[in-house]
């Protein structure tokens, strides 16, 4: 097996353990160059990569501009919120005229789940999920366990425990996949109105108390109350929500073990996490920043490896 | 088509012990030298002279491995992506003087790609470039060596193989066809 088993990333779910043990040795790699004096690399000098962006991002954009242009190739940018899009073109036609200008890869995030997958039968280019809506966001959750391999030496066996607005997030749902194909147990933990509702379909455990959960795991992976997709009220105030899901430096030190502390960003400092947890000695938030880069370089390479010339 | 034998393991040995002697003539303690061998094979040539360097000088000169996957020119032309090897060369080579190391010469592509690879982790005084097998009249690309383990003249379609104690039982360097049922 020397090629990933899918042609475009649009989800977790479509990978192989081999597929994920692939990008993670290829990611040790790109690490290793991107801690050189020169942090690039010309192996896709005659790649072209559009990043579109339909949805507000900084880090995912950055890390995927940077990943792009570490590996030497020509990236464009794209942002709904300046774009044609707010003049009434389809998803299909803004992509087309873009590839017209001749681009290999697509990296899409979009707000309606199955948008990635939805372009691939479409259009002749390489396609990237960047995150679809509440659906996947495949590059999070790579990058999310390659951390924890990187942290505990392997992420068989290791208990994880995701923490917050589960029912709104794409990176719980990838996480999730991804956890357990490479043999972790995964929990996921919030008030009851935050869980989905066919949650049982996906074989983890569920728990709506934060310190039994943080007594159980191994890591804990808080997410952000993600209050623009929330039509209507899940609990009755934000700092109700930190009294009883927040985590706290005293939650933390009243347990008999050293839990690695993650989060995807962007950080609600106060609400879901405080700051000395998120700057403390247990959180690998910054490292996850890190390895973002390295996992996206990976992928993009992987995927570039089967366009044929 | 029969395989041919270019070096048996005796002969492979006086070869490397000559390498050595002809590397202390120009570098002496290799106080300012660096050896770094390009994966995946070159790094056996490195081990087998830094062993033999350092019986003779009773000092262990600096050696590195250089993974060249990113770096080449062959990338997607291939029918199968390249997974890298492991780089390993925790030291500068700011103002050493580096000696490049493979097992066999042929077109001066793969030592193109290590030379680029190399540059990337700064900027050596000089380069050298030492290899066990130069096939002549095969480059593509203007690249020669300093040290010559032993040249032999092949066909283009012809394959060189070296094979290492340490890996394959046996040091010897063999030529045959490429559609031989090796």
């Amino acid at each position: 097996m020397n090629s990933l088993s899918v042609l475009h990333l649009t989800g977790i779910r479509d990978l192989t353990p081999a597929d994920i043990e692939m990008i993670f040795k290829t990611a040790d790699s790109f690490k290793d160059v991107i801690n050189r004096p020169i942090k690039k690399v010309p192996s896709l000098r005659d790649i072209t990569i559009a990043n579109l962006f339909f949805e507000n991002s900084t880090r995912t954009r950055l890390s995927f501009e940077l990943a792009a242009k570490r590996l030497s190739a020509d990236v464009v940018n794209f942002t709904a919120s300046n774009s044609s899009v707010k003049k009434g073109e389809t998803l299909i036609d803004t992509v087309n005229n873009i590839l017209s200008m001749k681009v290999d890869m697509v990296v899409i995030r979009h707000a309606s789940p199955g948008a990635a997958r939805f372009l691939t039968k479409h259009i002749p280019a390489k396609v990237i999920n960047a995150g679809d809506g509440t659906h996947e966001h495949p590059t999070q959750a790579l990058l999310d366990a390659y951390s924890i391999r990187e942290k505990l030496g392997s992420v068989e066996g290791k208990k994880v425990a995701i923490i917050g607005d589960i029912l709104h997030s794409r990176v719980a749902l990838s996480n999730i996949y991804c956890l357990q194909k490479l043999g972790a147990e995964v929990m996921v933990c919030g008030p009851s109105t935050l869980i989905p509702k066919y949650i049982d379909s996906l074989n983890v455990k569920v728990s709506h108390n934060l310190l039994e959960a943080l007594q159980w795991c191994d890591v804990a992976n808080m997410l952000r109350i993600q209050l623009e997709r929330q039509d209507i009220a899940y609990f009755p105030s934000l700092k109700d929500y930190a009294a009883q899901f927040g985590l706290s430096q005293e939650l933390l030190d009243g347990l008999d073990k050293k839990i690695v502390i993650m989060h995807p960003g962007p950080i609600n400092r106060g609400v879901e996490i405080a700051s000395e947890v998120a700057d403390g000695e247990q959180s690998i938030i910054l490292n996850q920043v890190e390895n973002g880069v390295a996992i996206r370089m990976a992928v993009i390479y992987l995927l570039a490896s089967q366009i044929e010339r | 088509m029969d395989k041919q034998v270019i070096l048996d393991a005796q002969q492979f040995d006086l070869t490397l012990t000559r390498l050595c002697h002809e590397l202390i003539e120009q570098h002496s303690d290799f106080s300012n030298t660096v050896l770094i061998g390009l994966q995946p094979r070159g790094i056996h040539v490195v081990k087998r002279l830094r062993d033999k360097l350092s019986k003779i000088l009773e000092i262990s000169p600096i050696c590195g491995n250089l993974d060249i996957t990113f770096y080449r020119d062959d990338f997607r032309r291939r029918e199968k992506p390249i997974i890298p090897s492991v780089t390993n060369i925790d030291f500068s080579i700011e103002n050493k003087q580096v000696i490049l190391i493979d097992d066999v010469l042929f077109t001066g592509r793969t030592i193109r790609s290590g030379l680029d690879a190399l540059l990337t982790f700064g900027r050596p005084t000089m380069v050298q470039l030492l290899v066990l097998i130069d096939r002549r009249f095969n480059r593509d690309l203007p690249i020669q060596a300093d040290y010559i383990g032993k040249s032999v003249d092949t066909l283009h379609d012809e394959k060189v193989k070296v094979s290492w104690f340490e890996v394959d039982g046996e040091d010897k360097v063999e030529l045959y066809m490429k559609d031989s049922n090796e």
